[in-house]
């Protein structure tokens, strides 16, 4: 029977792996908003599960919200990739290095 | 059920301010370049109207709307005044700057406008999820601002490092906020602190490990170590006016922010996040004074700063007394006063193709302009927290909060970490006062701005002469938590 306590673990490894894909990811930026969308997909994965076990929708609520704003993030945050390529010609997240101190 | 219209006289600031918005953002589209000036009075109209109803609408009493998810108190009511006046400073330094440098756009406006109604829904927050989307709102309209000058290189690597940073930040909080949920089974906060009190068994391994995730979060918000990465690249690197806008009102809503969910929903929780607290505020303090000592670009030194100064809130907030949270807040509104003035400064002395951002921009400043000098000299001494000026009683308090909480070390510990700050504040100073000009251009600046300029520094002064009503407002605020 599959129990809170494994959807509980699945998205606490989703929300692992995508910090460890921010962390280790050193080539590409685009990579880089994917892992955020899993980032905040495992969140609401947590959402869910809470909000069945407890019987109460609020939890799913947030999940519509939480996918709104994931969507207006990833615009922004493409907008500033488009950005950075037009003024530097590259997404290599190694050569973000230009501020220092 | 009968519709209620009580509820939405809380909410009718904001919902003035969304739909001025809108008329700015609509009318900006048929402006000419030449005449984009209109926007800027539009978009100071658009914050004096929502002044004027903020103040209209003043609640006598704790006011819950929304089926509880939104707030209308005293302490919003405070919040919300300070950071539309500070987004209003930082639209009127912003406007000269932004003409010289051809980036003079309605953008700037309109962003910095959806940033305020963020900040504000933040300072209303009574749930999880109010406070999440006031949150993004302020976030999204920042990460677009600091990449707003589309052909600079710099803006657009500090706007890459914010976004994905920022967004870490949320991602932490929210998943601290479904742990949270799914333990109490709520986001509205008032149920949150009633399902603790109901039943003790769940203050324990899942709830903290919430609270832990909800703690980095803020402290990413707030720019604290070890979450502070993006601070001083994000005011490096964005235009000056933006650093401006990203240095003041923020802060007030990221201390909104620790209060509402700390202190409103996981108050009887100050055993678990304490702690936390004090070691971030600790490591932000020692880090952000000492690294502050070696920088030579002026807006890195007063990044660096700005951790320092975000040290003294949150140890000011962890002793999780009445006091220690009116001595956040007055910290916090303080220091933003100085920050914004010393941002300000910046822009002043920045002309067309020229950024004021090192330190030796400064020298000699006395005998181009006396009297900006003098004002420069205010800010810095306030920000080093000197008596008579108002960063001294900031200090002061934050310290006497803390040791009233019985942390002696750590009040002994925050006024030895002050003495950096005298080092790389009086630089500036004696920059200004003692050495040769480098730069011999004549300050140019419109009456407006040397007016709000003038305004912001004989406030530090003048607040420090007469701090009590400021202290006396800061506790009464806090003082029904």
């Amino acid at each position: 029977m599959i129990g809170l306590q494994h959807y509980l673990t699945l998205s606490a490894m989703l929300f692992v792996l995508s910090i460890a894909g921010i962390i280790i990811n050193r080539r590409n930026l685009i990579l880089l908003l994917m892992c955020i969308e899993l980032m905040l997909l495992a969140v609401n994965f947590n959402f869910i599960a809470f909000s069945r076990y407890l019987g109460d929708e609020t939890g799913q609520v947030f999940v519509f919200f939480i996918l709104t704003v994931a969507a207006a993030e990833a615009a922004i945050g493409l907008a500033i990739l488009v950005v950075l390529f037009r003024t530097r010609r590259s997404i290599n997240v190694q050569e973000l290095n230009s501020l220092k101190g | 059920m009968m519709m209620d219209f009580t509820q939405y006289i809380a909410a009718a600031p904001e919902m003035t301010l969304l739909v001025l918005i809108c008329v700015v953002l609509v009318a900006d589209l048929f402006f000419e370049d030449e005449r984009r000036i209109l926007t800027y009075w539009m978009a100071l109209a658009s914050l004096g109207i929502t002044l004027w109803v903020l103040l209209a609408t003043t609640p006598s009493a704790r006011m819950e709307v929304f089926s509880g998810s939104y707030v209308s108190d005293s302490l919003s009511q405070v919040l919300k005044l300070a950071v539309t006046g500070f987004v209003a400073v930082a639209f009127i330094y912003a406007r000269d700057y932004l003409r010289a440098n051809d980036l003079h756009k309605g953008e700037f406006y309109t962003l910095g406008l959806f940033g305020l109604l963020g900040m504000m829904i933040m300072a209303s927050a009574n749930s999880l999820l109010t406070m999440y989307l006031g949150l993004e709102t302020l976030a999204l309209s920042q990460y677009a601002l600091v990449a707003f000058d589309r052909n600079n290189e710099t803006s657009a690597e500090s706007a890459m490092k914010y976004f994905v940073l920022g967004a870490i930040a949320s991602g932490a909080l929210l998943y601290g906020i479904s742990w949270v949920y799914g333990v109490t089974g709520s986001i509205q906060f008032d149920q949150i602190a009633t399902a603790l009190l109901k039943d003790p068994a769940i203050n324990s391994m899942p709830l903290w490990f919430g609270v832990a995730f909800i703690v980095v979060g803020i402290a990413f918000k707030f720019g604290a170590v070890p979450f502070h990465m993006w601070l001083p690249d994000v005011y490096h690197g964005a235009r000056s006016p933006v650093t401006l806008y990203v240095a003041s009102a923020p802060k007030i809503a990221a201390f909104a922010l620790t209060i509402r969910i700390l202190v409103d929903a996981l108050g009887d929780l100050h055993d678990v996040w304490s702690g936390m607290i004090m070691v971030i505020a600790v490591l932000s303090l020692l880090l952000g004074n000492i690294v502050a000592i070696a920088q030579t670009n002026i807006k890195r030194m007063l990044a660096y700063s700005t951790i320092a100064h975000v040290g003294f809130i949150l140890l000011a907030v962890f002793t999780g007394t009445e006091e220690g949270y009116a001595a956040g807040l007055f910290y916090t509104l303080t220091y933003v006063v100085a920050a914004a003035g010393a941002f300000g400064m910046v822009i002043l002395l920045s002309r067309r193709g020229f950024e004021a951002e090192s330190l030796r921009d400064f020298k000699g400043l006395n005998a181009r302009s006396p009297w900006f000098a003098l004002m420069m000299m205010f800010l810095m001494m306030s920000m080093a927290g000197i008596p008579p000026f108002i960063g001294f009683f900031g200090k002061l308090n934050a310290i006497s909060a803390v040791l009233g909480g019985g942390y002696t070390g750590l009040a002994v510990l925050m006024m030895l970490a002050s003495v950096p700050g005298l080092y790389y504040y009086l630089k500036v100073v004696w920059y200004m006062y003692f050495e040769e000009p480098e730069d011999l251009a004549v300050l140019q600046a419109n009456t407006d701005t040397r007016l709000v300029m003038s305004l912001n520094g004989v406030a530090v002064l003048a607040l420090g002469i007469v701090p009590g009503w400021l202290w006396a407002l800061c506790l009464t605020v806090l003082g029904g938590q």
